[in-house]
């Protein structure tokens, strides 16, 4: 097999027949380039590989191993560890995706190109520019880079050493202290992301410091799920868990690390033995950077295409796009980057964008095995995306211990799924 | 465990085999939302239930009665509630159609 192979490519090159061809092909083969390799990037990658074999795909990320946002506050509740949630890039190696571990520095929508950190210039047809976000260090006062290492955010897992030093200040920290979660306005990655991590913080104090509580200060007057949350909180927790509005003074205006100490809008300090902030956001500074955020931050997309609004080639997915009343969740972000590739796609086929419709289920765990959830499904309007009337919902209020069972392990299922459907 | 060469054929065996799931076509859109907690090609995982390779007019009788709050269940109706009679009727054919 491998003499004729080798007999067939020298014979081949030889009258210069093979060769040809082949170099024709790769110049014609449509280039699609992937920036950000999690929920939406991972889930572009693999689904273009899939479904369309022709075309060329190359997915640039920095990080040689992903750790999940999801599924990282069952880390901090002690219900997981670190290489549960961590996943590597060998199954989208192995169906084809070339991977560069490597910074986006720069976009030129209009040579349609990407400069990467390490040197090298990608040339792209379509982009998929699905980055994630950017923490805005500064905008909460107190808080930036050095004040992480002391409130660590836990909001953007990285290599996964801040959700780590989160789960290691709560196992050294005194029974009877307070746990203090700073929560930010809308938007944000994950809506109800801190209300989980309120739930599994909470977990585990109630196991191994039952004396402690968590105070969770909110800019917010309203959040996601909150009334089965609220529900699960007193059910499990009691008095351990108190969330503050807005309204009540849950405003944090500042952050001091070295006392400790996050300030709330009425001007009361409230000493922590563990700080938990997770700050203000806009997309990555990739989208920024290139012109293609607008004035809030975020990037402005066609609902049916995911196109940018100010550079049609460049398909901006996941967390670091505006697509209210959309949430930025990693289910939203896989099934944008489908509709967005088989878009990207079409058009350089000359045909239409398919009709899109988007799901969405988020799961949060109020305890290990008590879940809820939320359950969205979106259509693109004539102005931008449309909930469909009358469908999803969240979980059904009342003692439901049946319901709250199932739909933790269902929260399984769908990590399972999802992941698999984003690395293979 | 099994000893190096056993596992070292199984897996050689394993990858000339055919895919265990084999798609007619390409998933119709509304399909993909479905893999995202029913497990690659709707093969079921964990307590995500099967779909893949059962009958077309079951799963779309199932999905109906979901949608019209004539079947219970957990998350279910909620979902269905979000999709048209094509939808139901493309989905159920592409699972069924998975072998």
């Amino acid at each position: 097999m491998l003499r004729t192979l080798t007999r067939r490519a020298s014979l081949g090159a030889a009258l210069g027949l093979l060769a040809a061809p082949q170099a024709l092909r790769a110049q014609t083969a449509a280039r699609l380039v992937v920036v950000g390799g999690g929920f939406g990037g991972a889930s572009a990658a693999r689904f273009a590989r899939a479904t369309y074999p022709d075309i060329q795909v190359t997915l640039v990320e920095p990080l040689t191993r992903f750790v999940t946002c999801p599924y990282g506050n069952l880390l901090l509740g002690g219900y997981r560890q670190i290489g549960d949630i961590t996943h590597s890039y060998d199954g989208l190696r192995a169906q084809g995706v070339r991977i560069l571990h490597d910074w986006a520095a720069a976009i030129d929508p209009a040579a349609k190109t990407v400069r990467l950190r390490g040197g090298e210039t990608l040339a792209y047809d379509k982009l998929i520019l699905s980055p994630g976000i950017a923490l805005r260090y500064g905008a909460l006062p107190g808080y930036d880079e050095a004040a992480a290492e002391v409130f660590p955010h836990a909001w953007v897992p990285g290599d996964g050493s801040q959700t780590r030093l989160l789960r290691r200040q709560l196992e050294a920290m005194p029974d009877g202290g307070v746990v203090g979660i700073a929560i930010p306005a809308n938007p944000f990655r994950c809506p109800p992301g801190p209300y989980e991590r309120i739930s599994m913080i909470a977990a585990y104090l109630k196991r191994h410091k039952p004396r402690s509580k968590v105070l969770a200060l909110d800019a917010k007057e309203a959040f996601s799920k909150q009334g089965l949350f609220q529900d699960g909180w007193k059910a499990l927790y009691g008095p351990m868990v108190e969330w503050v509005p807005a309204s009540s003074d849950g405003k944090v205006i500042r952050v001091d690390p070295a006392e400790k100490t996050f300030e709330s809008e009425f001007g009361v300090r409230h000493k922590l033995a563990v700080g938990n902030v997770i700050p203000p956001q806009s997309a990555a500074r990739i989208v920024i950077d290139s012109g293609l955020a607008d004035q809030t931050g975020w990037a402005q997309v066609d609902p049916t295409t995911l196109a940018s609004r100010v550079a049609p080639d460049i398909h901006i997915i996941g967390d670091a796009n505006n697509a209210a009343p959309m949430p930025k969740s990693g289910f939203i972000a896989n099934n944008t980057a489908k509709q967005a590739v088989a878009s990207a796609v079409a058009a350089l086929r000359g045909a239409a964008p398919p009709e899109a419709v988007y799901f969405n289920t988020c799961y949060s765990h109020v305890g290990e095995e008590y879940g809820i959830s939320v359950v969205n499904i979106f259509r693109a309007g004539p102005n931008g995306f449309v909930e469909v009337p009358n469908s999803g919902g969240v979980s059904p209020r009342g003692d439901l211990p049946e319901q709250r069972r199932l739909e933790a392990l269902y929260a399984d299922a769908w990590y399972a799924s999802i992941t698999r459907d984003m690395f293979g | 465990m099994q000893p190096t060469g056993f596992l070292a054929a199984a897996v050689l065996a394993a990858a000339l085999l055919p895919a265990p799931a084999v798609a007619a076509g390409p998933a119709p859109l509304a399909a993909q939302g479905c893999v995202g907690c029913h497990g690659p090609n709707g093969g079921g995982i964990a307590a995500g239930a099967r779909l893949s390779g059962r009958d077309a007019g079951e799963l779309e009788a199932i999905l109906r009665a979901y949608r019209a709050n004539e079947r219970p269940g957990t998350i279910m109706p909620r979902i269905a509630r979000g999709y048209t009679d094509a939808e139901i009727t493309a989905v159920a054919a592409y699972f069924a159609a998975i072998r």
